[in-house]
C-alpha cells in the first residue's frame, strides 16, 4: 500500500490523459507566489499530506492576490494535519465550479476485481456522501475485460449532467465518459489499488475535471512500476531496511519489541503485550527458516528504537526446527551485548532440543519462558519497571520453576 | 472424507525444480501425498526423486492424470502458472507464490472461476487432510486425522492452533491456509459450505485477522447454518489503522476491517472466538460435545 501525494496522484493522472487543472509544487512561500504568478489568480493553496480532510483542517485556501498566497502557503507549510507533517503546497488554477460528483475505482476484496464508483455528489468524504443519501452506482469492472462501453454509458446517464442546451449537455456528458475511461485505464496501468477523484467537476464551461487525487498503489507491483519503487524508497528507514532483508517490519511506539515467525502469529503476540497492558515496540515477522542472518537483522532493527525495554521473541517450529532457530538464537545473542531484557519461546518442532541449547547457552539477560503468553507478561512487566535490576526481579518466578 | 483433497488427490507441482518447490516435494511425498508429475518449463524428460517433470501441464496431466497442482512460481510468473493450471483442467489449484500483484490475481482468479478451477492461496500454506494428502508447505506431523475442519488467513497461527488441537486428541478432517492477500481463491465463506457438506467433519475453526470482511460474511452465513459448531480466533485487536500487518490484506482501512467489529460479528452469530491461539483447542472441546 503506498499512498501518493495529491500532486503525484494528479501527474499519474494527466499522464493517463485525464483532465486536471494547472498546477505547481511548492516548498516555500516565496515559490508558492511565483507559482501563482506563472498560473494566473485566483489560486486555491493545497497542502499535500497522505491523509483526508485537510480542507476541514485549514489546509486549503482560495486566494485571489498573490500576498494573500504567499500568506496561506507560509501557514499551510508549518501545519500538521492528524500528526503528519505538510511536506508541501500544491498550487493550483482556480476552476469554476458548477458540480461536484464522486468518482473512484477501488479494489474490492469481496468482488475479487475493481468497482467503478460514482455518487451524484462529491466534495465530502464517502461515509458523509453515503449520510447524505447520495447513491452510489457501484460497477464491477471484470479484470479480464476492461470496463465496457456500456457500463461508461449507464454511468454517464445516471450522472444525468444536464447542461446549458445540447452541445453543452454532451460536452458534459463525453467529458464524464472520457474521464471515467481514464481512471479505469491509470488504475490498471498503474497497478493502484485505489484511485479516488473527489470531487470531479463540471466546470461552468462545461469541462469536467479531477480537482482531487487520491492514489494508493500495490505495493507487490514494485518490479514493474517505477512509481512504487519511489514511493517505497522514501518511507520509514526501518521499514525499508526490513524489506531488503526479506522481513516484515512495522514501527509502532511502545516499549515492548516483538520478533516472531508469521504474520499471524507477531500479531496476536501484539494482541497479547496489549491485553497485558503494555504497548508493542514494532511488529516484526522474520518469516520461516532459522537463518542468523534474518535473526540479527531482526534484532539489530528492533533494538533501534530508544524507547525498547524488553523483547520477546515467539517462534512456532512448524517446518522450521526450534533447536536450529536456538542455535542460531545463541550465534546472535552470544555477539551481542544486550540492553534489553529477552524473552523467548520456542514451541513446536524440536522444541525440548532447543530448551537444552538455550540452557546450555546460558546467556546472560536471555529467559527461556514455556508459553507466549509467559514471555508477554514477564517481558510486560520488565518494561514496565524500566530498569535492568527490576526486569531481573520481573522474571523471578520463572527461575523457580514456573510452567504451564 | 474431507473437503479439497483426500488419498485420491493426484498432484503437480509448477516450479518443483526450485529451491522452494523441491524442499516441499519431498516433504509432500514423505506425508504420503501422491505427487505424480512436476512441471518447468525447459526441464522436461528429467525427474525429482522419481517425480517426472514436465514441459508443460498439460503434458503432466496427459501422461500422469494430475488433478490438482500446488504453484511455487516466482510472484513474476505466477499469473501465467495460474491460467495454465486451469486451462489443462485442474479441478483445484493451491498457489503458495507471495508477493503476487494484485492485478495479476484478479486477472488469474476471474479466469479460474470460467474455467470452474477451485483456487487456495495465493500466499498461503496450503490444503492438508490429515494422513491422506498434504498440497503446500504445512508441517504433517503437527496434524491428526479426526474431525475439525480448520480454515485459516495465518499459516503459523494454524500450526499453533492445530498442535494444542492434536495435543488435546483432537483430530482435523481438512486444513486449509487461504492465504493473507486481499485478492484470494476459496475463503471461509466456501470453505464453511464445504465443510458443512462432509459427513467427517463435525466441527469447524475459523482463524482470521483484521481487513476486509470475510469474517463478518462467514458469521451471516454461519447464523443462516448453525448445524454445526464453529469457533473462531482473531489476530489484530492491537494493530494500528492504515498499517498493513505482514499480510498484503491485514490493514483496516477507512476504519473498517477491525479485530473488534469482526468479534462482534461472530459472537453475535453464536460463533465464540477465543481470547488466545492456545484456547481454541478447549472451546472445540467445550463445543462438540
Amino acid at each position: 500500500m503506498t499512498d501518493l501525494l495529491e500532486y503525484q496522484g494528479k501527474e499519474l493522472l494527466r499522464e493517463a490523459g485525464l483532465p486536471v487543472p494547472a498546477g505547481e509544487v511548492a516548498r516555500s512561500p516565496k515559490r508558492a507566489r511565483a507559482a501563482a504568478k506563472r498560473l494566473g489568480l485566483p489560486v486555491a493553496v493545497k497542502a499535500q499530506v497522505r491523509i483526508g480532510k485537510r480542507g476541514k483542517a485549514g489546509g486549503i485556501r482560495l486566494c485571489a492576490t498573490l500576498d494573500e498566497v504567499e500568506a496561506a502557503a507560509a501557514v499551510i507549510l508549518a501545519m500538521e494535519i492528524a500528526g503528519h507533517a505538510v511536506e508541501a503546497v500544491l498550487v493550483e488554477a482556480g476552476v469554476s465550479i458548477e458540480r461536484e460528483l464522486y468518482a473512484a475505482v477501488v479494489l474490492s476484496r469481496h468482488h475479487r476485481c475493481p468497482l467503478l464508483l460514482l455518487a451524484p455528489q462529491g466534495g465530502m468524504d464517502v461515509e458523509e456522501i453515503a449520510a447524505a443519501g447520495g447513491t452510489f452506482l457501484r460497477t464491477p469492472i471484470d479484470p479480464l475485460l476492461g470496463l465496457c462501453d456500456y457500463q461508461v454509458r449507464d454511468a454517464v446517464m445516471a450522472a444525468d449532467l444536464g447542461g446549458d442546451g445540447p452541445e453543452a449537455a454532451k460536452r458534459r456528458a463525453r467529458g464524464l465518459a472520457g474521464a471515467l475511461r481514464g481512471l479505469w485505464c491509470a488504475y490498471h496501468d498503474a497497478d493502484a489499488l485505489l484511485i479516488e477523484v473527489n470531487p470531479l467537476v463540471v466546470t461552468s464551461d462545461d469541462q469536467v475535471l479531477c480537482l482531487d487525487a487520491k492514489v494508493t498503489l500495490d505495493d507487490n507491483a514494485v518490479d514493474r512500476q517505477a512509481a512504487v519503487r519511489a514511493a517505497l524508497a522514501g518511507g520509514d528507514d526501518r521499514e525499508g531496511a526490513a524489506r531488503e532483508a526479506g522481513l516484515s517490519f512495522v514501527t509502532l511506539d511502545g516499549e515492548v519489541g516483538v520478533i516472531g515467525n508469521g504474520a499471524g502469529l507477531v500479531m496476536s503476540t501484539l494482541d497479547a503485550i496489549a491485553a497485558a497492558g503494555g504497548r508493542a515496540a514494532n511488529f516484526c515477522d522474520m518469516g520461516g527458516g532459522a537463518r542468523a542472518e534474518a535473526i540479527a537483522t531482526a534484532l539489530d532493527l528492533v533494538l533501534r528504537a530508544e524507547q525498547v525495554r524488553a523483547l520477546v521473541v515467539s517462534v512456532f517450529g512448524g517446518i522450521t526446527r526450534c533447536d536450529e532457530v536456538a542455535r542460531a538464537l545463541v550465534e546472535v545473542f552470544s555477539g551481542t551485548q544486550l540492553e534489553v531484557p529477552v524473552f523467548v519461546r520456542l514451541d513446536g518442532n524440536a522444541a525440548s532440543e532447543a530448551h537444552e541449547i538455550l540452557a546450555a547457552a546460558g546467556l546472560p539477560g536471555v529467559i527461556v519462558t514455556e508459553t507466549a503468553g509467559e514471555a508477554v507478561r514477564l517481558a510486560v512487566a520488565a518494561a514496565a519497571a524500566g530498569s535492568g535490576a527490576a526486569w531481573r526481579q520481573a522474571a523471578a518466578p520463572n527461575e523457580a520453576g514456573e510452567s504451564r | 472424507m474431507s473437503i479439497l483433497v483426500d488419498a485420491a488427490s493426484r498432484i503437480v507441482v509448477q516450479g518443483i525444480t526450485g529451491r522452494e518447490g523441491a524442499f516441499h516435494t519431498r516433504r509432500m511425498l514423505g506425508a504420503g501425498s501422491h505427487v505424480v508429475a512436476g512441471v518447468t518449463p525447459g526441464k522436461g524428460g528429467s525427474d525429482l526423486d522419481g517425480v517426472p517433470v514436465f514441459d508443460s501441464v498439460a503434458a503432466a496431466v496427459r501422461e500422469t492424470g494430475a488433478d490438482v497442482s500446488v504453484i511455487f512460481v516466482p510472484a513474476r510468473f505466477a499469473r501465467d502458472a495460474l491460467i495454465e493450471a486451469a486451462d489443462a483442467g485442474m479441478a483445484l489449484a493451491v498457489c503458495i507464490t507471495e508477493g503476487i500483484a494484485v492485478r495479476d490475481m484478479s486477472e488469474a482468479s476471474a479466469h479460474l472461476a470460467r474455467r470452474g478451477t477451485a483456487l487456495v492461496g495465493p500466499n498461503c500454506p496450503g490444503v492438508i487432510t490429515p494422513g491422506a494428502c498434504s498440497a503446500g508447505i504445512m508441517p504433517a506431523d503437527v496434524f491428526s486425522p479426526g474431525g475439525v475442519g480448520l480454515v485459516s488467513r495465518s499459516g503459523t497461527l494454524t500450526y499453533e492452533i492445530v498442535y494444542q488441537l492434536t495435543r488435546a486428541g483432537i483430530g482435523q478432517s481438512t486444513c486449509v491456509g487461504m492465504g493473507g492477500d486481499p485478492v484470494h481463491g476459496l475463503g471461509f465463506l466456501e470453505c464453511l459450505e464445504r465443510f458443512a457438506a462432509d459427513p467427517v467433519t463435525e466441527a469447524v475453526v475459523l482463524v482470521g485477522e483484521i481487513g476486509g470482511d470475510d469474517e463478518e460474511r462467514a458469521a451471516d452465513w454461519v447464523r443462516e447454518h448453525p448445524e454445526k459448531p464453529v469457533v473462531a480466533y482473531l489476530a489484530g485487536f492491537s494493530a494500528p489503522p492504515g498499517k498493513r500487518m505482514g499480510h498484503a490484506g491485514a490493514i483496516i482501512s477507512g476504519g473498517s476491517g477491525t479485530a473488534a467489529a469482526k468479534k462482534e460479528a461472530l459472537e453475535a452469530a453464536g460463533v465464540p472466538v477465543a481470547t488466545h491461539p492456545e484456547h481454541v483447542a478447549a472451546l472445540v472441546a467445550e463445543r462438540s460435545r
